[in-house]
């Protein structure tokens, strides 16, 4: 009588937890499935060549996606660019340089960058950055697809950093005392063995940290100019851009159900969550293939 | 096994009470929460006996006067809660269309497509002019350029002049700000200025205009940045801009927009700004709308907005 009571709770929380992990899955599918509905009539009712088309006027019946798309690519690219050595820089100097006390203090202020929200960091870019871009640089306007870039390197260098901190973290001792061993200094054994013995977290830190940035909303569409221009020329970086996520947060508001519009941004949304799923699934399968071989490489 | 069927109905039963005893606080509380509107509504007017509330939405021009217009009316009506909100006015004519509120601010007329889906959806949409607005075009202060042509204004925004110089000013290239696609300025701008009012002029302005999510976006840039140029509604001009004249044609005078010039038509982008309601108004609405059109022009001046034509008076009486 006493042991089935336990029993009983143990089933009761089971099940809980069962129904709840079931309904998350069971919310994105949905949620997959309402923008399906949402955002596939457009590319029905539009011709392929209308929709990959050069320009993006919805207002006045031109749904041309290809200068979001490539804006929101040149962005999101440029950002892992910046962010990339510099994350590994900072997860390098924090794991294997800086003494313990530095680390202890560190790591916490790295996840204080993390959660400054991200409309304080595109008022920050719009007041800040920009005018220095315009008289740096000497662009005819400081809203450009640069200064989107470095707001959106800062904004996704939280999550490189602790992802490649976590890579080198699982490089073995053994490895370090191995190459100190060999009369490697500290410098040779960090940057010839560890870094390059964690090499595949440090790949993933940089698709999660493009994750990150590609679907970055408010900072984006404060600080990039909003122009739906073709970036393809040579000065397209220090242009304005257009991205996907701003020009749904953009127009969202005023389209009336049901409308060609309406179905166009949702087709958008399809686009960047292809987009987000294949880099995802690549991280992922940079992981799957990192543990088969035994936690390095 | 005994145990737990009997733990169960157990629960059950204190579930049922809970969820009685909520019920009948719920009850009480909805119960006393009506009597005592219908008390302070007694009170002060006597009129049905309940608050009428009304949800007001659209253009991000309007929205100032809107809220002002609002605050005003309530001070005077406390029988009436009026809730006015921004967003450009493809928002607030989609949320009219879908139901949702029962006043649509507009700074442009509807389409001819969003009045076919009000009918779709059973009414016909009520057009209210409620105020005139000037279009300002703006630039940095230090640019020595003090007037443009419309003309000329709209070969700098479809691209065919690209540098400052070609319009007597200094040699630096254009940079073109715009509101974004769901402010109705930037309708009413491409029509009247780029498209210069002509019905079979199919111009769009350039793809390297920059598109500002709100008008404090355009006098930002503005502000800091010499190449730049901009429009908005006049009552959103900050003092750290520069306000060109606009003359109409080559040869004609270059004229500033102002309360005046706007009255005589003789400043040539200015519009009037509209309110929408699902079919024609009564009650709460429709006395609203006469204390807009009446008392409330009194206010439209010190928000930056040109006061209908015709004095208050007349139109109150109306």
């Amino acid at each position: 009588m006493k042991r089935s009571r336990p029993r009983w709770s143990d089933f009761a929380v089971e099940a809980l937890i069962r129904v709840l992990g079931f309904s998350t899955v069971g919310f994105v599918l949905l949620i997959f499935a309402f923008l399906l509905r949402e955002g596939l009539p457009v590319f029905f009712k539009l011709p392929a060549a209308a929709l990959l088309g050069k320009l993006w006027y919805p207002t006045f019946g031109k749904f041309g996606g290809l200068p979001l798309i490539l804006g929101s690519l040149l962005v999101t690219l440029l950002a892992v660019l910046i962010a990339l050595p510099l994350g590994v820089a900072t997860a390098v100097f924090v794991r294997e340089v800086a003494p313990r006390w530095a680390r202890e203090f560190l790591k916490p202020l790295i996840e204080v960058l993390a959660g400054i929200p991200s409309v304080v960091l595109g008022f920050f870019g719009m007041t800040m950055v920009a005018p220095l871009v315009r008289q740096w640089l000497g662009a005819p306007t400081g809203l450009t697809a640069f200064t989107g870039a470095l707001v959106l390197a800062y904004m996704s260098l939280p999550t490189i950093i602790s992802v490649a901190e976590d890579a080198l973290d699982a490089v073995p001792r053994s490895y370090r005392d191995a190459g100190l061993a060999m009369g490697a200094t500290r410098w040779q054994t960090t940057w010839r063995v560890v870094v390059p013995a964690g090499r595949s977290g440090v790949i993933i830190a940089g698709m999660l940290g493009m994750g990150r940035a590609i679907g970055e909303t408010m900072a984006v569409m404060m600080v990039t100019g909003n122009a739906a221009r073709l970036p393809l020329d040579a000065a397209a970086l220090f242009k304005p851009v257009r991205t996907m996520t701003a020009t749904i947060a953009a127009e969202m508001g005023e389209v009336a159900r049901g409308g060609i519009h309406y179905h166009a941004l949702f087709g958008i949304g399809i686009v960047l969550f292809v987009l987000t799923f294949l880099i995802n699934l690549a991280a992922a399968r940079v992981i799957f293939r990192r543990r088969r071989k035994g936690g390095l490489r | 096994m005994g145990t737990v069927r009997l733990l169960r109905s157990v629960r059950r039963l204190a579930l049922a009470a809970l969820s009685m005893a909520a019920l009948g606080l719920a009850g009480c509380a909805a119960a006393g929460g009506r009597e005592g509107a219908a008390g302070s509504a007694a009170h002060k007017a006597a009129v049905s006996g309940q608050v009428s509330t009304i949800k007001n939405i659209g253009s991000d021009t309007l929205v100032n006067l809107a809220l002002a217009w609002a605050e005003a009316y309530m001070a005077g009506h406390s029988e009436v809660h009026i809730s006015v909100t921004g967003g450009g006015s493809g928002t607030g004519i989609a949320a009219l269309i879908n139901g949702t509120i029962q006043l649509a601010n507009a700074s442009r007329a509807m389409s001819a497509e969003e009045v076919e889906s009000a009918r779709r959806n059973g009414f016909e949409p009520v057009q209210h002019a409620v105020a005139l607005d000037a279009i300002a075009v703006v630039v940095n202060p230090a640019n020595p350029v003090n007037g443009l042509t419309l003309r000329q204004i709209a070969e700098i925004y479809t691209g065919r002049i690209r540098r400052w110089s070609e319009v007597g000013g200094e040699d630096r290239p254009i940079v073109l700000l715009s509101r974004e696609s769901n402010s109705g300025t930037y309708v009413y701008f491409i029509e009247r200025v780029i498209r210069l009012g002509r019905k079979d002029n199919y111009d769009l302005p350039s793809p390297e205009t920059l598109l500002m999510p709100s008008s404090e976006g355009i006098s930002a840039e503005v502000r800091q940045n010499p190449n730049a140029i901009g429009y908005d509604g006049l009552g959103y001009v900050t003092m750290d801009q520069k306000v060109l004249a606009v003359a109409a044609a080559e040869g004609e005078p270059y004229v500033r927009p102002d309360a005046a010039t706007v009255l005589d038509g003789s400043y040539p982008i200015a519009r009037p700004l509209f309110m929408y309601t699902a079919g024609r108004p009564g009650g709460a609405i429709a006395a609203y709308l006469s204390w807009i059109l009446g008392e409330g022009q009194g206010r439209v001046q010190e928000i930056g907005f040109v006061p209908l034509p015709g004095g208050a008076e007349g139109r109150g009486a109306r």
